[in-house]
């Protein structure tokens, strides 16, 4: 089976851009040879270069949403329109709006989603969903079996994304429907947290800490490293429950998903909900005092031992090498 | 102020049970516990109804086996009682089936506001929540790390990428919080005690007059199970006082520094 017609869902930063998550998605959507257009819930035009460039030949914005969130609003709208074009498949990536968005459309539409796709291929008559478990350490593959467009989540970094050198995509107004009461809720403010040093998910050397750093002024010892290394501070979420950074810095399943050259693990376990989220860096060093943490199965330099005592030796070095 | 919250039982992740190789069905024989996902949301909702003055909280979930272990530990933190559905057509659920049973439940207790957790341990779809949303017709608040309830209007801290936003909605709505919101409390020995006579009202699919759910009727079905490729094994070193030599050693065989 060829798809025709591939809808991907695309996000923007806070400062207007095109999310990575988004390029991923249409770079995959290229690959599967289909007709393609980006699904914008706000104005399409600032995006319609960046979109087109990656592949899109339409954007289908919905225009300036009031404050209302972009699940009840999208889905309706795509909901519709899905019954006049019949698009084969809707990539959406997993994030906070990307799964209200399918979740409402899947509803709308009464087909399921797939969530948590690293992959996606055409075989045969299927199309075919991959989603890790175990930590990734093994995948399911899932087709769809329902009639109607076929809905996917898939996880950030799982593709490359990459210009297509294409001309602006065109901008066609998504209409929205009155969508009641399941569209009542009203952004009122938006908190910008303040980051400084490079994004965690686009570093190229992540630095993170764990529960073994011991307390929450031990976190020094990582963020100390990363600066050092112009690298960006990771955590596990056992310390970010704990209090001791913000869920900014959480590497995992429920956190970032980062790929960077390096991973530096400092008294993590490696779970696997933390290691879903980690696995794919190039080289993983780690640092834990037990031997028989998971941390090591896929650290490539693995050092046992105390991260109070090999951390700050390894900062000094570096300090001293200038 | 009636609240429910959508409690799903699961396997305890110390034991995660295993994929059975012919029907791809996670094979999970030991008792269930309460999803940690999902305490959150129960201490959530005690929280709001006292600090609303008053009200009450019930649970739904939907579990194989007529289970109720994971139950009562929700019944023990403070629940007043609970739906549970149970069918064996329900084996093999995609979310959106999950979603519909859960949706009908819910209905029975006509709450103000249904708290759910923003993805659960063993199944991590992170859409049931919304879907149930969306079947009810109701707003949604996702990714909460703070809720608020005043006059008929729930406000809440949602998570985003870039830090949070500050969220409103009318009554009905959901909203789902994220891990670590609030402390859930122990259960006291006097709440062990007392969860054992709270009611747990089992119901069927016929109960519910629900069809076409279950998976027999999943849009989705999983074709195949592989390892994957796994990394290959590392160097592994014990630290006699030299090993952040190798380190900087390996960071600088990768022109890092
Ligand atoms: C639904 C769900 C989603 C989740 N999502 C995430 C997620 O996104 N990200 C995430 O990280 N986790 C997530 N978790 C939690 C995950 O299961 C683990 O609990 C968590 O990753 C553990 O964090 P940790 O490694 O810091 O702590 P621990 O598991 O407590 O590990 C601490 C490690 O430090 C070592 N150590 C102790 N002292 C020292 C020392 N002095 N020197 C060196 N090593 C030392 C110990 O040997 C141990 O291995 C999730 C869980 C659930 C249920
Ligand atoms: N079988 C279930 N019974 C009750 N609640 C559930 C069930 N499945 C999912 N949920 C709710 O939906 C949330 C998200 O689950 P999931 O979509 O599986 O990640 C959970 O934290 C629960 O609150």
């Amino acid at each position: 089976m060829a798809l025709d017609k591939i809808w991907v869902v695309a996000e923007t930063t806070p400062d207007g851009a095109v999310a990575t998550i988004s390029l991923e998605l249409l770079a995959k959507a290229r690959e599967l040879g289909a007709s393609i257009d980006a699904v914008v819930a706000g104005p399409g035009d600032a995006v319609a270069g960046e979109l087109g460039e990656h592949g899109a030949t339409r954007v289908l914005a919905t225009g300036d949403l009031d404050g209302a969130l972009p699940g009840p609003a999208v889905g309706a709208a795509l909901a519709e329109l899905a019954a006049s074009e019949s698009p084969d498949l809707v990539l959406f990536g997993q994030t906070y709006d990307g799964r209200d968005i399918a979740a409402r459309l899947s509803v709308a539409l009464d087909v399921p989603v797939i969530t948590n796709g690293v992959d996606l291929a055409v075989e045969g008559d299927d199309v075919v969903v991959t989603e890790p478990i175990f930590g990734g350490t093994v995948n399911i593959l899932t087709a769809f079996r329902a009639e109607g467009p076929k809905l996917a989540l898939i996880r950030p970094k799982s593709f490359a994304a990459e210009s297509a050198g294409g001309g602006a995509a065109e901008v066609v107004a998504l209409a929205v429907p009155d969508t009641g009461a399941a569209g009542a809720a009203r952004v009122s403010e938006r908190h910008v947290e303040e980051r400084t040093g490079p994004q965690l998910d686009e570093a190229d050397i992540v630095v993170a800490g764990g529960r073994g750093l011991g307390e929450a002024d031990n976190f020094s010892l990582v963020q100390g490293l990363a600066d050092q290394l112009g690298a960006a501070p990771g955590a596990t979420r056992a310390i970010v429950d704990a209090g001791w950074v913000p869920y900014a810095m959480q590497v995992g399943q429920t956190g970032k998903v980062v790929k960077p050259s390096i991973y530096i693990a400092a008294g993590i376990s490696g779970a696997t909900q933390h290691l879903v989220g980690m696995k794919g860096s190039k080289h993983i060093v780690a640092i834990n005092k037990d031997p028989e943490a998971p941390i090591f199965g896929v650290a490539d330099l693995g050092i046992v031992g105390d991260v109070h005592k090999v951390m700050p030796k390894l900062a000094e070095a570096l300090e001293a090498r200038g | 102020m009636k609240v429910v919250v959508c409690v799903k039982q699961i396997p305890d992740p110390a034991n995660p049970g295993a994929l059975d190789p012919n029907t791809h069905l996670l094979v999970r024989d030991d008792k269930l516990i309460l999803d940690e996902s999902d305490s959150y949301g129960v201490e959530m909702a005690l929280q709001l109804v006292e600090a609303a003055g008053g009200g009450s909280v019930h649970l739904v979930s939907m579990a194989p086996r007529s289970e109720t272990s994971g139950l009562r530990t929700a019944l023990a933190m403070g629940a007043e009682d609970a739906v549970l559905v149970s069918d064996d057509a329900l084996a093999g659920s995609d979310a959106l089936s999950t979603a519909k049973v859960l949706a009908k439940a819910v209905e029975r207790y006509s709450p103000d506001l249904v708290l759910a957790g923003t993805e659960s341990s063993d199944g991590y779809t992170g859409t049931v929540p919304e879907q149930v949303a969306a079947l009810l017709g109701w707003p949604s608040l996702g990714f909460a790390k703070k809720i608020d309830v005043a006059d008929g209007t729930v406000t809440v801290e949602r998570q985003t990428d870039a830090g949070y936003d500050v969220v409103s909605a009318p009554t009905p709505c959901l909203a789902t919080v994220t891990a670590g919101v609030v402390e859930p409390r122990y259960p006291s020995f006097k709440g062990i005690m007392a969860a054992k006579k709270k009611p747990v009202d089992e119901v069927g699919l016929g109960d519910l007059g629900l069809e076409g759910v279950g998976g027999a009727n999943s849009g989705q079905a999983t074709v195949k199970v592989e390892e994957a490729p796994a990394r290959e094994a590392g160097e592994i070193i014990e630290d006699e006082g030299e090993a952040h030599l190798r380190i900087v050693e390996f960071l600088e065989g990768l022109k890092a520094i």
